[in-house]
């Protein structure tokens, strides 16, 4: 009775698993979502042998860069500023060891922790005489609740609201991921959330530049079994091919209106990710006007290099995160794991998010 | 401006006319015998058996939530931990630090949600105090309740009486308190609303008691949940925690809720819901009397690593951990 999800199913599911599966396979579940999903319904103990997950990087939270969480801190502390953001990045670790915005907060600094969007805009309202920052992170899921704040701010001509953006895609991680040399994944669990927005599209390419088959895949148990099974009879057919497996809510063409105003407000970038390096159009860059909103050049702040930064750049302690975002480690053969890095003193930041692969071994799994 | 609102000012703590006017207009009321002149303590018949005695402070935003408010939870909680100990809570003292400027009228509806919650528990108010500070060094009202009872439980009721093979029972649906509480904090609209579980548990306890029920321990699930409840007492009894997930009564409004903006319902705190350990034999009573308020049988305690263990209904199992820190809607 904790969820009420339509899971009558997953038994049968588990068994066609079993039934279809004739020799090992190798899957990724791209989405944090999916990662906590899995290891909260404990579905990978229901897996035939042989059929290993792969817990990707999508995760916002811990793939935002260091350099945007140590710039977001600063503005944090700097009197006349508020820093607003999604509670989750509250403890998300920067460069400093021990430095989140919550110890900022608790040093006077002004943090407030929003639900949406909208609730900066009203706050940029009413304290005008204030600098509101919004540190905006996420997928293309949170990407267009913050090109909409973006449209309205500049429709309002406020002068003191500004974004410290970290809006990351998810198709080209994917991509990435593919391309490495060393890359172990036979076949993709898509982030169904993101397809709600994006679509198709985006993910027939991997699949024809890549020949992987990608299933769209939802959160609840039941779908992520769906996913999987449909991941398995493509691959043991030999079938590199797109399938829509959370057809109750994504559609080829997904939500036009969210990719118009995604494309309206913002344009692809070159972008680090925290422990994976640079991502070739793996980010989302505000474009003319909207750069008129962005708070790096608002507050003169240095622009993002991150080159192979490491997910841990100063704590000393081995924190294997980049390894683990990119799953070339589980979370419990970090040395560090449930040791040194636990969620009340995390090292690296897929142990703070509740999306984040580490923190979700770590409550479930341990 | 409308005309102005009587408010709060710094005098109403000073110790002179003006605290005695905000007393004898205000306050008096909530005591036991309001006619009597006050003193500096409340004198209390000695009564038979041993006593338990608990303090709480209550410092909850905001004061008003759907279902209840912050009197009538320092009053109900402080009862409820008496509960906890096998207690019919008796007499409570209440403590109020009031910040310049709140309003008089708030006031009056929290002082008289704190009558109606003693009422209800069958607790007298026997004793209190008033502080005022300077405007923004309170968050409007804080509460101190401390609260003794007379235990009615003929054998020791905590965490020291738990066996191996005892059975866990909850008292009823888990989760409304924490959520009915983030949902106006954060100003979320949940339809259909979630109403807070706020309610006092010694008339539950009391059947349990009367049933012949022997109680090996009771713990009230309010901050951290059933999670962080079940971790508390696995430590101490050193044993495994094992729960079957599809009986843990959640509302399917609260488990929705908690989907969407990433919460654990067994992480949210109950003011009106207790964990029951009983011994096996007298879990078919527990479960019978447990039942009528939507509780019942979640588990049992087995020999084992010191954890909480939940089975799922698909037969897998996890871990449940209690909560990290401040509870936090996620992104997405």
């Amino acid at each position: 009775m904790i969820a009420s999800p339509p899971a009558t199913d997953v038994p049968s599911l588990a068994e066609a698993l079993a039934r279809r599966t004739s020799r090992p396979w190798t899957l990724m579940e791209v989405c944090g979502g999916q990662t906590h999903s899995i290891l909260r319904w404990g579905l990978d103990q229901l897996l035939p042998p042989g059929l290993r997950l792969i817990h990707g990087p999508g995760c916002p939270v811990c793939v935002t860069p260091a350099e945007t969480i140590d710039a977001a801190l600063q503005l944090a502390g700097t009197p006349g500023v508020i820093l607003c953001s999604y509670g989750d990045m509250a403890r998300v670790p920067g460069s400093q060891q021990g430095l989140d915005l919550l110890a900022v907060r608790a040093s006077g600094g002004q943090v407030r922790l929003l639900t949406g969007p909208g609730e900066a805009l009203e706050l940029a309202r009413s304290a005008a005489e204030q600098q509101v920052v919004f540190l905006a992170v996420g997928f293309e899921t949170t990407a267009p609740a913050t090109a909409l704040l973006a449209r309205q701010a500049m429709a309002l001509g406020l002068t003191n609201l500004s974004l410290l953006t970290a809006h990351v895609r998810v198709a080209p991680a994917m991509a990435s991921i593919l391309a490495d040399p060393a890359n172990e994944v036979q076949a993709f669990l898509a982030a169904g959330h993101v397809c709600s927005v994006i679509g198709t599209v985006e993910l027939e390419e991997l699949v024809a530049r890549f020949q992987v088959p990608v299933v769209v895949t939802g959160f609840e148990p039941s779908d992520l079994m769906a996913g999987m099974l449909r991941a398995v009879e493509l691959l043991e057919a030999g079938r590199a091919e797109l399938a829509n497996a959370y057809g109750r809510i994504v559609r080829a063409e997904g939500n036009p209106a969210a990719r118009a105003l995604l494309a309206e407000v913002f344009a692809p970038v070159d972008q680090p990710w925290r422990g994976l390096g640079v991502i070739a159009g793996g980010g989302l860059a505000l474009r003319l006007p909207y750069d008129a909103l962005d708070a790096r050049r608002r507050f003169a702040l240095p622009p993002l290099e991150g080159s192979g930064e490491p997910a841990c750049p100063s704590c000393g302690a081995v924190c294997l995160s980049g390894a683990v975002l990119q799953g070339r480690a589980t979370p419990e053969q970090c040395p560090s794991f449930g040791e040194a890095c636990t969620p009340e003193h995390p090292l690296g930041a897929p142990m703070v998010s509740s999306e984040g692969a580490c923190a979700a071994w770590y409550r479930y799994r341990r | 401006m409308s005309e102005p609102l009587e408010r709060i000012r710094l005098g109403h703590g000073g110790g002179g006319t003006l605290m005695q006017e905000l007393i004898d207009q205000e306050l008096r009321q909530l005591y036991r015998d309001p006619a009597q002149p006050l003193h500096d303590a409340a004198t209390i018949a000695r009564p038979a058996g041993a006593l338990a005695f608990t303090t709480d402070s209550y410092v909850v935003h905001p004061l008003d939530f759907p279902g209840g408010d912050i009197g009538a939870l320092a009053i109900t909680g402080t009862a409820n931990d008496l509960a906890m100990a096998g207690a019919r809570p008796s007499q409570i003292s209440v403590a109020l630090i009031l910040e310049e400027g709140l309003e008089l009228s708030c006031l009056r509806r929290i002082v008289a949600s704190m009558g109606r919650a003693a009422a209800a528990c069958g607790v007298a108010i026997v004793t209190g105090d008033t502080k005022v500070v300077e405007r923004g060094k309170a968050d409007r009202l804080f509460i101190t309740t401390s609260g003794i009872g007379v235990i009615e439980s003929a054998t020791p009721i905590g965490p020291g009486a738990i066996q191996v093979g005892d059975q866990l029972l909850v008292s009823g649906d888990l989760g409304r308190h924490g959520l009915a509480i983030l949902a106006a904090r954060h100003g979320l609209d949940l339809e259909p609303p979630i109403h807070s579980d706020c309610a006092p548990l010694w008339p539950q306890v009391e059947e349990l008691l009367q049933a012949g029920v022997r109680l090996h321990c009771l713990r009230d699930l309010t901050r951290g949940g059933l999670a962080s409840a079940l971790q508390e007492l696995a430590n101490a009894a050193r044993a495994e925690f094992h729960l079957k997930e599809e009986r843990l009564p959640v509302l399917p409004a609260v488990a929705n809720a908690c989907g969407i903006l990433g919460f654990e319902p067994l992480h949210l705190a109950n003011e009106g819901r207790f964990l029951a350990v009983v011994p096996a034999e007298q879990r078919a009573v527990a479960e019978t009397l447990l039942g009528r308020t939507g509780g019942g049988w979640i588990g049992d305690v087995r020999a084992g690593a010191t954890r909480v263990v939940l089975r799922t209904r698909f037969g897998s199992e996890r871990l449940l951990l209690p909560p990290t820190g401040e509870l936090l809607p996620r992104i997405c």
